[in-house]
């Protein structure tokens, strides 16, 4: 169907490219064959360690976007059935539960049992990746199956180790915090890494003791569901975690609006991060963290390792389809190496595979959904008509399934659609710049604030510009650098709170201030 | 080490107990440097015996200067700007300890079965209490491998200032024979993490299960060099590690004696850094308003547990009047009630002691609290023909002038004391060159607080004894240590703090 041929490869190349923390594994690590028709064992809807259908018997069917067919029906989750989730998340959160009176190594224990089954069946997972998103295959085996893996053992250590304080407080007081779990804990999870996503959103739920209900995005139900069994078997109680695939407006709205949901977390746009926050606002103030959508501004300065800023740019924008909420989408590059680094991104972006997920040439597969397909091209026709400068790409790139040729476009103003809003394809926009002072302004004027980096060899610039940016994460001379130890979360409308890292179990606790009358103090 | 968790956990807590292993095979005896097996360079070999019998179980290499100085030059490589442990994510170093943890866990019978006779230790002790604490610490200190976070730091001035926290570099660990596998995972498991380098001496009296632990650190994939094992006396090899001036930093645990010569040592040499856990005199103070049975219970197991060899050993209990004479009288009934006998067969209780200096010793000191007036209210000698036993023994009507209840005796006799109030009891408490633990049994919040403050020891328990696990800090006041093992301070002993401080052109918040 497309320009690749089926061919199986016991050894990937490509990721090798990207240039980030994932060369090393790609460099060593074999791959086995992939089944690109893997069977689908779990579709329904996961409460207290079961399966069951959704209370109105409807199902919705997930689409395999590199064909447009339809793979199989899901459960559709709506009200009742988060309704029945979040009864389990309770009980299963009650005083003297199985999973209060846990200990917390023990937590951790499971945490890292959960690891070791999805290592167990990691091929399995990335063909069920490949299917349901269309992401390259080699890229789910080697880079999203490899960061959850790790993302799950890393919160699997914080699980005893999340300290509360004693507290030398005035008087004849004995002082202390807890760090309790907040409780039952809504999640809704995007489909541009429906694994990771879940991983992270797990992790450090999990870790710190509270009990999950989670929606998965419609587009990409298969995977998350799959891991539910693998919960199951790691022997966590029932309860503990609940998987609900639905749509956003209905089970998405319930779990927001629920009054007895304790906090909510919400990975995806922030059109419906507003959404997510109102509600909790006109239910019961329950928690929110959100992260968001982004334009990410990625500076390359004149003195910048050209080779190495051309391909990191490259890397920053086109990595998953263009599907990245920190994708480096403002490529502003310093006057005087402009034309040469425009010249040389096109060059890169034409070479760029393009075709079936699961061949192991391919680069980049299609887009999630027709939807995306038909927004992303109309942002290019919208960039095309406000006059920026289409250096390649810009359609279709295949006869079916939500193909879409890498875009370039140079010549790039401030003002434009495409220069302020998130596209979320495999479009990138190349912007000048002359001074520092001026491109720091111009990368912060955005209501955006997830990601940006900087690419220069001067120390002096690279401290500067790094602290003059307004966003949560900065790459210097890199992109894309992810590893759970690191916290990830935005600055203005890219979101609210933290994820990974230590940072990111605090969205997860409530710190209890318990204070004790005792006869004398002493230091 | 006694309870782990509360009863109701709904975790599995302890696996069931297998029968010790009949046919244990002793396959490593060596020096271990480098992931390989050497003879010591002297050609030397000592004897290795089964305390419960005094037999010879085998002969071990006996690593001198000679070998500590292969040992560390291995270390020191292997340490190296550049090298493979050096280069290592720090998550993969903690991969690596979860590693050795499965292992562990894969040749747990193995491991139980060589500590019960070679350390003396019920075997079934070994296998559910010190094998379980061992692959608990090793995943706890896994996990901490990635997350040593240094800090930024808002310094005065137009400059960026950050803290790295790096490995100290080659660090000697010397380690005592009253628990040689856990001591062994407490020393290495907090230095791998942190990414430094180890020079391990064992105990001589229990070297095979460090040893056979060589042999797991090589399977798991720590590279050559990082993990270096050399089995010998305190005053060759133990002396040569303390006084070697390429040797980072010396953690010891083991007699206050001794510790005071590596501190002399580290300070003779190179200014290496020292962290001590040495001995104990803790007092368990028992209030009127206890629970009785409770206070029994744990009164008798926090002196009693491995044949009285803890360093943390309650062994001065402080009992308040009123509940004097019937906590007496149910301590003797607790202690009377006692099988001693081969370590490896089930229902035996109590084991030998280490060998016969401290057999010896602790006979003398029981000798001394007759003589000095304590009343013996059971026990007082040896036990069977052969083997180090000693019969379960309770002293009553002690004072704190006597000598048992002021030098650490390390066997199975208890010291029972009286008091009458809260202010009398924590001076005498305190009264002691010793800090390590101490505990209160007591109904009463305000006395729990109290006491909870007011004791000079390095763990209070209140209303349990001896409950410890990886996540808490444990290490002396005063002459019974320095410095913290265990717990995330146990990790600043095994770091470097470095300040990066960066000119910048201008700061901004």
């Amino acid at each position: 169907m497309l320009r690749t041929a089926v061919r199986v490869s016991r050894l990937c190349r490509g990721p090798a490219r990207l240039g980030s923390p994932f060369s090393a594994a790609a460099a060593s690590s074999a791959i086995p064959a992939p089944n690109p028709r893997p069977d689908i064992a779990c579709n329904k809807i996961f409460i207290n360690n079961e399966w069951h259908d959704a209370v109105s018997k409807k199902t919705f069917p997930s689409i395999n976007p590199a064909t447009g067919e339809v793979i199989c029906q899901v459960a559709e989750g709506d009200k009742a059935d988060v309704d029945k989730a979040v009864k389990a998340a309770k009980a299963a959160f009650q005083l003297g539960s199985p999973w209060r009176r846990m200990d917390a190594s023990h937590r951790g224990k499971l945490l890292n049992r959960l690891a070791d089954l999805i290592e167990r069946d990691r091929a399995y997972l990335a063909a069920l990746e490949t299917l349901d998103n269309g992401k390259p295959y080699s890229i789910s085996y080697l880079v999203d199956l490899d960061m959850v893996v790790k993302c799950l053992r890393y919160f699997a250590g914080w699980s005893d180790k999340f300290h509360g304080k004693t507290i030398p407080l005035d008087g004849d007081f004995f002082c202390y915090t807890r760090h309790e779990p907040v409780g039952v804990c809504g999640q809704i999870i995007p489909w541009n890494f429906p694994l990771l996503m879940q991983a992270w959103k797990l992790g450090p739920a999990l870790a710190t003791g509270n009990v999950v209900v989670m929606k998965v995005a419609e587009q990409t139900p298969l995977s998350a569901l799959y891991v539910a069994n693998l919960i199951k078997e790691a022997g966590f109680p029932p309860g503990v975690v609940n998987i609900i695939p639905g749509y956003g407006p209905t089970a998405g709205a319930a779990i927001s609006s629920h009054m007895d949901v304790d906090k909510v977390a919400f990975t995806g746009s922030t059109e419906v991060g507003h959404l997510i926050q109102k509600a909790a606002a006109e239910s019961n103030l329950k928690r929110v963290t959100l992260e968001l959508g982004g334009k990410s501004p990625n500076i390359i300065m004149s003195d910048a390792d050209m080779d190495w800023a051309v391909d990191q740019a490259h890397f920053a924008l086109f990595f998953n389809q263009g599907q990245c909420c920190c994708a480096g989408s403002r490529t502003y590059v310093q006057e005087d190496i402009y034309h040469e680094f425009v010249e040389r991104s096109v060059e890169k972006a034409k070479s760029r595979v393009v075709g079936n997920p699961f061949d192991f040439k391919t680069e980049q597969g299609p887009q999630v959904d027709e939807e995306q397909f038909k927004k992303i091209l109309g942002y290019i026709s919208t960039g095309k008509r406000e006059g920026a400068k289409l250096l390649c790409g810009g359609n279709p790139a295949a006869d079916r399934g939500y193909f879409i040729q890498p875009t370039v476009f140079g010549d790039v103003q401030d003002n434009m659609t495409i220069a302020r809003e998130e596209i979320f394809g495999p479009v990138m926009q190349i912007l000048k710049f002359k001074t520092i002072e001026e491109v720091i302004e111009r990368a912060n004027d955005s209501k955006y604030g997830l990601a940006a980096a900087v690419f220069t060899k001067d120390l002096d610039k690279a401290n500067y510009v790094s602290h003059g940016l307004r966003a949560g994460t900065v790459w210097i001379n890199c992109y894309d650098v992810f590893g759970a130890q690191a916290p990830f979360g935005g600055y203005k409308a890219s979101g609210n709170g933290r994820e990974l890292g230590e940072y990111g179990l605090e969205a997860y606790v409530e710190v209890k201030n318990v204070t004790i009358k005792i006869p004398q103090k002493n230091s | 080490m006694k309870k782990q968790g509360s009863d109701s956990n709904p975790a599995p807590v302890l696996p069931a107990l297998p029968e010790p292993l009949k046919d244990l095979k002793i396959k490593y005896t060596k020096i271990f440097i480098n992931n390989e097996w050497h003879d010591s360079v002297s050609g030397k070999k000592f004897e290795v015996f089964n305390p419960a019998n005094e037999e010879k179980i085998c002969e071990v290499e006996e690593g001198d200067k000679a070998d500590v100085d292969k040992a560390v030059k291995a270390a020191r490589k292997a340490f190296e700007l550049g090298s493979p442990w050096r280069t290592m994510d720090a998550s993969e170093r903690g991969r690596l300890l979860n590693k050795l943890a499965d292992l562990v866990e894969r040749d747990r019978l193995i491991l139980a079965t060589m500590e019960a006779i070679d350390g003396g230790k019920l075997f079934s002790t070994a296998y559910l209490m010190d094998l379980g604490a061992c692959i608990k610490t090793l995943h706890y200190c896994a996990g901490w491998a990635d997350k040593i976070h240094g800090r930024t730091v808002p310094m005065d001035g137009n400059f960026f200032t950050f803290t790295r926290h790096e490995p100290i570099g080659v660090c000697g660990q010397i380690i005592p024979w009253n628990f040689p596998l856990v001591m062994f995972i407490w020393k290495i498991a907090p230095a791998l993490c942190c990414g430094n380098t180890v020079v391990v001496k064992p105990a001589e009296q229990t070297p095979l299960t460090a040893l056979y632990m060589g042999s797991l650190i090589k399977e798991a994939g720590f590279p050559p060099g990082v993990v270096n094992i050399v089995p010998g006396f305190g005053p060759t090899a133990g002396a040569a590690i303390s006084h070697h001036m390429d040797v980072d930093k010396v953690a010891f645990t083991g007699s206050t004696e001794v510790g005071k010569l590596i501190k002399e040592a580290a300070g003779k040499s190179n200014l290496k850094r020292v962290t001590l856990e040495l001995g104990g005199k803790s007092p368990n103070i028992i209030f009127a308003d206890a629970d009785l049975d409770t206070a029994v219970e744990f009164a008798h197991v926090g002196l009693f547990y491995h044949q009285g060899q803890c360093c943390i050993a309650g062994s001065r209990i402080f009992v308040q009047e009123p509940i004097y004479d019937e906590f007496v009288r149910r301590s003797i009934e607790r202690a009377k009630n006692y099988t001693l006998g081969n370590p490896l067969l089930p229902g035996v209780q109590q084991g030998p002691q280490i060998d016969k200096e401290q057999f010896q010793k602790i006979l003398e000191l029981i000798e001394s609290g007759k003589k000095e007036g304590a009343k013996l209210e059971c026990g007082g000698g040896p036990w069977g023909d052969k083997g180090y036993f000693i019969q379960p023994t309770v002293f009553s009507d002690v004072t704190d002038d006597m000598r048992i209840a002021k030098e650490e005796i390390f066997g199975p006799v208890q010291q029972i004391m009286k008091f009458k109030t809260i202010d009398e009891v924590i001076k005498r408490a305190n009264n002691t060159t010793y800090g390590l633990a101490a505990a209160v049994f007591t109904k009463d919040i305000d006395k729990a607080l109290t006491f909870a403050a007011a004791l000079q020891a390095g763990t209070v328990w209140v209303n349990c004894y001896s409950a410890m696990s990886a996540q808490c800090p444990f290490g002396g006041f005063k002459m019974s240590g320095n410095g913290r093992e265990m717990g995330e301070y146990g990790l600043h002993e095994y770091t470097e703090v470095k300040t990066v401080t960066i000119k910048i052109p201008q700061k901004n918040s």
